[in-house]
């Protein structure tokens, strides 16, 4: 068996990717520390105190003790030069202009200035004696499941899937092939479907330490769970490799030079990236743009794995976005088996 | 083995019963000695042990070294361990010593010739006539993508009628006229810093030329002899030499 073709090319596939330090940081280290920062980043810790500015004018002390007494509010009183800077920066939600009537002076499209408004607008009206005419109460949810790093651990795993496969196929074909070794293969009675199969089978095996990897750190630092079963996420996580795999084929099957695959890789990753609703929701797009994107491999992958993790849904719930993953692994491999440069 | 050279199964049967070298192949830096001949040998249905190979080669010290730590002449001989794994019939080595220090080239040298005297037929390229010389029973000389002499290196030397060279050059840089008509010289090259006399019979032709030179009254400022060589072939057949190529 340990003579077998197939295990020598898989097992060398293997020796030279964990050799390669780098390699190991953008497969391991990478993805953790970006779900490190972006979980630490929007934790749910909510907006926390808004800043605002009070323009300076008659009554501007008054208006700034009435605000900060919000709980949701601070304000400082500042002079129009200061409160120019700060709301163009950012640093202040909301400038509010004292007088009759008071002007509310902010960047409508910005959310949290928007919030400012209504929470100033509240506080404000309250302290000059509005009545709340309806009466509510609140019920607050931070269920995990629904807060952004739930969101965001399974979008870095699909796009962890998608990098690996696509660089750790890609460079490592072109510089074989860069190196004349493709050739030097050629020559021997060596199968060219071992040689693609043994790229592939290697990822199987990194896939595993890559999922456990992202997966355990989402669990350990921040109690991100998996709902569904995790059977049904590793053979999402293995359709999706094999997928990508082939996907990093075609994307190496011609190139000739390393800065030539690079290029080609960016071509195909960093749209996916963006669309494919990695760090954001995909919904954030327009509507004519909305089948496109999902047509896209790592949006459907995504989906499938935020179905099981979030939402707990079973394998077979997930017909759509794997017949996706599997139907643009299955062509990008038979058309690089196809238009495979071998020398 | 005039089989198809293609992918398939006959292609593949063909390349059962090669082992071949390319020059500008560069073997996988992360993996060992041993790792790559493995790999190179998981081929072949028919191979020799990684051992085995190692001995032939005599990097056996070496068999868990990182390619990337190899020296030239230790990952040339790696490369043709990889192409003698199969057991081949045939041996394809292009430039083999190309670019290896002498110690390394004769080293190389005497796996060939192991290889030839256990039976094996090598194809071989090479600049080096010298290296031609010495290891082969058939040499074609090749300018411009054509075969433009082949025989033994002995036959090969012999057509040039003269198995001496006497080559020399005069104090003042000038080429004396008369050269052809001195006795047993059969060719006269001139080259840009010496005069090359191609002679039949050297105990003749040097008394001859120092004479001429004597009458001319100037004084030589290079005099050797050597036996006609391979490379004497190749630059009468070529004017390589000449035309500065």
């Amino acid at each position: 068996m340990t003579e077998h073709p197939l295990f020598q090319l898989t097992l060398a596939r293997m020796r030279e990717f964990y050799r390669e330090p780098e390699a190991i940081f953008w497969v391991f280290g990478f993805p953790i520390v970006l779900a490190f920062a972006l979980g630490l980043a929007f934790r749910n810790a909510g907006p926390g105190e808004l800043k605002v500015g009070v323009a300076a004018g008659s009554g501007d002390s008054a208006l700034a003790a009435t605000l900060d007494a919000s709980p949701r509010l601070g304000a400082v009183v500042l002079d129009s030069a200061a409160a120019r800077l700060r709301l163009r920066t950012g640093r202040i939600a909301l400038l509010v202009v004292p007088g009759d009537p008071v002007v509310y002076r902010y960047d409508s499209t910005r959310t949290e200035s928007r919030l400012a408004r209504l929470e100033v607008d509240d506080a404000l009206q309250r302290a000059s004696g509005r009545p709340d005419v309806v009466s509510v109460r609140d019920e607050r949810v931070a269920a995990p499941g629904s807060r952004y790093i739930d969101f965001l651990i399974p979008g870095l795993l699909g796009m962890n899937l998608l990098g690996s496969g696509i660089w750790g196929v890609g460079f490592s074909v072109v510089q074989a092939r860069q190196k004349k070794l493709l050739k030097r293969f050629m020559a021997t009675p060596m199968r060219r479907s071992h040689y693609l199969l043994g790229f592939i089978l290697s990822r199987l095996v990194f896939l595993f330490l890559e999922v456990v990897a992202l997966v355990g750190f989402g669990r350990v630092m921040f109690g991100v769970g998996v709902r569904g079963s995790m059977l049904t996420l590793a053979g999402i996580a293995i359709l999706g490799a094999l997928s990508f795999a082939g996907l990093g084929l075609l994307v190496a099957s011609r190139a000739r030079t390393i800065e030539g695959v690079s290029g080609l890789m960016n071509l195909v990753m960093l749209p996916m990236w963006i669309l494919s609703g990695t760090f954001f929701s995909y919904a954030r797009f327009p509507d004519a743009m909305i089948p496109f994107v999902k047509a896209l491999p790592l949006t459907a992958l995504n989906d499938a794995l935020r179905a099981v993790m979030i939402d707990g849904t079973a394998l077979t719930g997930l017909g759509a976005p794997l017949a996706i993953v599997t139907a643009w692994g299955v062509v990008s491999f038979a058309v690089a088996l196809k238009i495979f440069r071998w020398r | 083995m005039g089989a198809p050279w293609r992918d398939g199964a006959e292609g593949r049967a063909l390349r059962e019963r090669l082992g071949i070298q390319l020059q500008e192949t560069q073997l996988a830096d992360k993996l060992t000695v041993v790792e790559t001949l493995s790999l190179f040998r998981s081929f072949y249905r028919r191979s020799h042990t990684v051992d085995e190979v190692l001995a032939l080669v005599e990097l056996e010290e070496k068999r868990g070294a990182r390619v990337s730590s190899l020296s030239g002449g230790q990952k040339q001989r790696l490369a043709v361990a990889c192409a003698l794994v199969s057991k081949p019939e045939l041996l394809f080595l292009d430039e083999p010593t190309t670019g290896l220090d002498p110690q390394s080239r004769r080293q190389l040298w005497e796996i060939i010739r192991r290889f030839k005297h256990a039976g094996g037929t090598v194809l071989l390229t090479t600049h080096y006539m010298e290296e031609a010389e010495r290891l082969c029973d058939r040499v074609a000389i090749m300018d411009h993508g054509k075969v433009i002499a082949l025989g033994t290196p002995r036959d090969l030397i012999a057509s040039l009628g003269a198995d001496q060279i006497v080559e020399f050059a005069l104090s003042d840089g000038t080429t004396p006229a008369g050269l052809e008509a001195l006795p047993g010289v059969k060719r006269v090259r001139p080259g840009p810093d010496r005069i090359a006399l191609t002679v039949a019979e050297v105990h003749r032709a040097v008394p001859a030329l120092l004479g001429l030179v004597e009458r001319r009254g100037v004084e030589l400022s290079l005099l050797t002899t050597h036996h006609a060589t391979l490379e004497d072939v190749f630059v009468a057949l070529t004017g390589r030499q000449l035309r500065d190529d």
